[in-house]
């Protein structure tokens, strides 16, 4: 590729990308009621979209090969379990972390 | 009139002060995620031969973690521009669920609005979506330093490890983990707030059905046609339950 097709290639990306985040703002502008439906989607939206971003983040989980989801499986369960019990944001999300770590880089090791 | 406009210009510099001290804890997780991930972004993009240039650019243009990765091969490959703009559009799809979701509260936020917008990648939406910003602190700028925050953890990263190249040596093996931890918690911490779980429960479980049916590149937009028939569907019955037990 040429630098102009480089150019033109990473524009498409970032052309893309603004387009998904800004279409919703520029079909339901601001100074305009926005539809009943669509009010409703905004309130129901957030928690499923939070919940199909989690999912997201273990899509490149293999159940039948490698590790096996296992340790991504134990470290899910120790954040939750440390969550419920400190509520501490930073103390679940860095304890889940280093348990996942100590897990890729000890325990399960590539064979 | 001096001595009040100086007055005014302190009190917005207070703003937003206070609106960055609020906003920097909640990022915290992310400064480390994203220095990790955009490091191994940058020697990524060197190892592929690309100068530093490319993912200094590209982290600060773009500003979407997955499809710069996914940019990579692109520029590798065949010049072909509608492909490339078929495939961002796909990857990046469920932007739309964070627009719809934001409509209202990026309401009133005046000119820093488009930056928001603009910057709305996962972990920006799900603190700004979930995060209760206290009653003293703007919420337009509290959400526009997450987003900038963000933003500039990333491109830090990136022109890291596109300058350093592979001369990071340390066994990072599974750091980057701690993005998936932080949806895990900001999910958990969304549904202790929560009546009722029913469209956190859709989500989930719409998103694993699909993944396992249609495998990890292809499910996130039958996952979101799937979320916005039963939402569509259920919406009588949804509403009422939100209604009869809401605040």
């Amino acid at each position: 590729m040429t630098l102009i097709e480089r150019l033109i290639t990473i524009g498409m990306v970032i052309l893309g990308t603004v387009a998904t985040r800004l279409l919703p703002f520029l079909v339901f502008p601001a100074d305009k009621p926005t539809p009943k439906y669509i009010q409703y989607l905004g309130k129901k939206l957030p928690s499923a979209a939070l919940g199909l971003l989690v999912i997201y983040c273990f899509k490149d989980v293999r159940l039948f090969i490698g590790t096996h989801g296992i340790p991504e499986l134990i470290s899910v369960a120790m954040i939750i379990a440390l969550h419920i019990w400190k509520r501490q944001m930073l103390i679940s999300i860095a304890g889940g972390t280093i348990i996942y770590m100590l897990l890729v880089q000890f325990v399960f090791l590539p064979n | 009139m001096y001595r009040l406009m100086k007055f005014n210009e302190v009190l917005k510099l207070n703003e937003k002060t206070k609106a960055f001290k609020a906003a920097f804890p909640h990022t915290a997780p992310i400064l480390a995620g994203f220095v990790f991930l955009g490091i191994a972004y940058g020697i990524y993009m060197n190892t592929a031969g690309f100068s530093a240039a490319y993912p200094i650019v590209m982290s600060a243009t773009i500003f979407a973690g997955s499809m710069e990765f996914v940019a990579v091969n692109l520029l590798l490959g065949a010049f072909d521009p509608m492909r490339a703009l078929a495939l961002t559009l796909m990857v990046n799809a469920r932007h739309l669920f964070y627009g719809i979701s934001m409509l209202d509260k990026y309401k009133g936020t005046g000119s820093k609005k488009y930056y928001l917008i603009f910057g709305m990648c996962d972990e920006s939406f799900s603190i700004n979506c979930t995060t209760d910003i206290p009653m003293n602190v703007d919420k337009g700028w509290f959400m526009f330093f997450v987003t900038l925050l963000n933003h500039s953890y990333w491109v830090c990263g990136a022109t890291i490890g596109g300058i350093l190249g592979s001369v990071v040596q340390f066994n990072t093996k599974g750091l980057g983990f701690v993005m998936t931890a932080l949806f895990v918690v900001i999910f958990l911490a969304q549904w202790m707030k929560e009546n009722t779980h029913d469209s956190a429960l859709l989500g989930l479980g719409v998103s694993l059905l699909c993944l396992i049916l249609f495998g990890g590149r292809n499910f996130i937009i039958p996952a979101m046609i799937i979320i916005l028939a039963c939402l569509t569907l259920l919406k009588n019955p949804l509403e009422k339950a939100g209604t009869s037990v809401g605040p």
